[in-house]
C-alpha cells in the first residue's frame, strides 16, 4: 500500500471519531436544553408575581424612597455582572458575552466611572485573570444548573457593596437571553438602582388602586426589594443556562456537519489514490509482459 | 379562607379582602381552608403575601406542604438545632433552624 493512502486512510478514522464525539455532545445538549427550558417555566411564576408585587408598592407608595431605587449623585463606579458558561464547545456564546461586556465597560469609563467586573462561569472567570483584570467576585460551577441559592449568594454581595458608601454606584447584568431554540441575544440591563420593568407577562394585569401593607410600605419594599434583585439574577442565570446548551448544541451539530463533510472529501481521495495506485501497478505488469515478450521474440 | 403569620401577627384573609401586601415570618404555617376539601396547610420560611383582585399570591423563598413533610427529618433537625442552642445561646442560625422545623412539623399536623 501507498504511503499516500496509508496516510488518508488514518485521517479519515481519526475523523470518524471526533464525528462521534461531536455528535453525543450535540445529542446530550439538545436533552439539555428542554430541562433547561423547563427550569425556566418553573422559574416564571415567581418572578411574575414578585414584579407584580414590587409594581404595587412602587406605584401605591410613590413616597417610599429605598437605597435600591435611588440613583446616586455623582456615581463613581459601576460594577457589571457577567454571566459565562463553565464549559466550552458552545461556539461564540462566551465570545459574544464577553464582547458586549467589553463594549459596555467601554461605554461606562466614557462616563467616567470606574468599571468592575463580578464573574459567573468559568470561562468568564478565565478570560478576566488571563488579562490580570481585577475582579469584584466571581462564581463557578453552577452555569448548567444555576439554583436560587446561587442568585441569591451573587445578590446578597452585589447589593452590599451597593450599599456601601464607598462602593459601587450602578450595577448592570450582561447575559444572554433564551429566545428560542435558534435564537439567543445577549442583553445588557441595569439592576441597580432599580427600574421596575414590567415583563411581558404582566401587561395585561391591572394593578389595584390601592394596597394595604403589613406590617408598613417601607418595610414590605425593604424586604421586597433584594428578592426582586435575586429574581432578576436567577432569571438572567437560567436564560444563561438554556442559552448556552442551545449555542452547544448549534455549534456540535455544524462541528458535526464538518466533519461529515471532510470524511467525503478524504474517501474521495483515498479511492482515487487507490485507484491510481491500481492502474500503475496494471501498467508496470504489462509492460513488464511485454518487455519480456520482446525479449523472447527477438531470440529467436 | 387563608391564615398567614405576617411579621405583625395572624391575618386571615376572606373572599372580597382589600388588597394587602403582607411579609411572612420566617418559620410560619400557611392555612388555606378549602369549601369541601380537606385543609391545605403548608410550611412557609420568609416571603410574602399578596392579595389582589379577589387572588392571594404566596410568595415564599422555601415551602412545603404539609402533607410532603419528612416527619423524621424534621423532628431530627429540631433536636440537632435545639442541641445546638443549649450549647450557645447566641446561636443565630440555630434559632432559625429551630423555628424552621417547628412550622414543618406543625404543618404536617405534628405536635411541638
Amino acid at each position: 500500500m501507498g504511503a499516500q493512502l496509508r496516510l488518508l486512510r488514518r485521517r479519515i478514522t481519526s475523523v470518524r471519531s471526533t464525528a462521534k464525539i461531536t455528535r453525543a455532545q450535540e445529542l446530550i445538549a439538545s436533552s439539555r436544553i428542554v430541562r433547561a427550558q423547563q427550569r425556566m417555566q418553573a422559574a416564571l411564576p415567581y418572578e411574575r408575581e414578585i414584579t407584580r408585587a414590587v409594581t404595587g408598592v412602587v406605584s401605591n407608595a410613590a413616597s417610599v424612597d429605598h437605597p435600591l431605587t435611588v440613583a446616586k449623585d455623582n456615581p463613581a463606579k459601576a460594577g457589571v455582572l457577567i454571566v459565562t458558561s463553565d464549559s466550552g464547545f458552545c461556539g461564540g456564546f462566551n465570545a459574544n458575552v464577553l464582547r458586549e461586556a467589553e463594549a459596555l465597560r467601554g461605554l461606562l469609563e466614557g462616563r467616567g466611572l470606574a468599571v468592575t467586573p463580578f464573574v459567573t462561569g468559568r470561562k468568564g472567570v478565565t478570560w478576566h485573570s488571563f488579562r490580570n483584570r481585577e475582579m469584584g467576585g466571581s462564581w463557578v460551577g453552577f452555569s448548567r444548573k444555576p439554583a436560587y441559592a446561587d442568585a441569591k449568594e451573587i445578590a446578597a454581595m452585589l447589593i452590599e457593596s451597593f450599599k456601601d458608601e464607598n462602593g459601587i454606584d450602578e450595577i448592570h447584568i450582561v447575559s444572554t437571553e433564551f429566545v428560542s431554540m435558534l435564537s439567543q441575544n445577549v442583553v445588557v440591563k441595569r439592576i441597580l438602582p432599580l427600574e421596575v420593568e414590567e415583563t411581558e407577562a404582566t401587561e395585561s394585569t391591572t394593578i389595584p388602586p390601592y394596597f394595604e401593607f403589613e406590617p408598613t410600605a417601607g418595610d414590605v419594599l425593604e424586604s421586597l426589594l433584594p428578592r426582586y434583585v435575586e429574581s432578576r439574577i436567577f432569571t438572567a442565570l437560567l436564560q444563561s443556562a438554556a442559552s448556552e446548551e442551545a449555542a452547544r448544541r448549534r455549534a456540535m451539530k455544524s462541528a458535526t456537519d464538518n466533519a461529515n463533510e471532510l470524511m467525503r472529501v478524504l474517501t474521495q481521495q483515498m479511492n482515487q489514490a487507490r485507484q491510481a495506485e491500481i492502474t500503475q501497478e496494471i501498467s508496470e505488469i504489462v509492460g513488464g509482459a511485454n518487455a519480456l515478450a520482446d525479449a523472447a521474440a527477438g531470440k529467436e | 379562607m387563608v391564615i398567614a403569620k405576617t411579621v405583625d401577627g395572624e391575618i386571615g384573609i376572606m373572599p372580597q379582602h382589600a388588597p394587602v401586601l403582607g411579609v411572612l415570618v420566617e418559620g410560619g404555617v400557611l392555612r388555606v381552608k378549602r369549601e369541601g376539601e380537606d385543609e391545605l396547610v403548608a410550611a412557609v420560611h420568609g416571603g410574602f403575601i399578596s392579595v389582589a383582585d379577589d387572588e392571594v399570591s404566596v410568595l415564599a423563598e422555601v415551602a412545603e406542604l404539609g402533607s410532603e413533610v419528612d416527619v423524621a427529618a424534621a423532628r431530627d433537625a429540631l433536636d440537632r438545632a435545639q442541641a445546638s442552642i443549649e450549647a450557645n445561646q447566641e446561636d443565630a442560625d440555630a434559632a432559625v433552624e429551630a423555628q424552621r422545623a417547628r412550622a414543618r412539623l406543625r404543618a404536617a399536623g405534628e405536635e411541638v
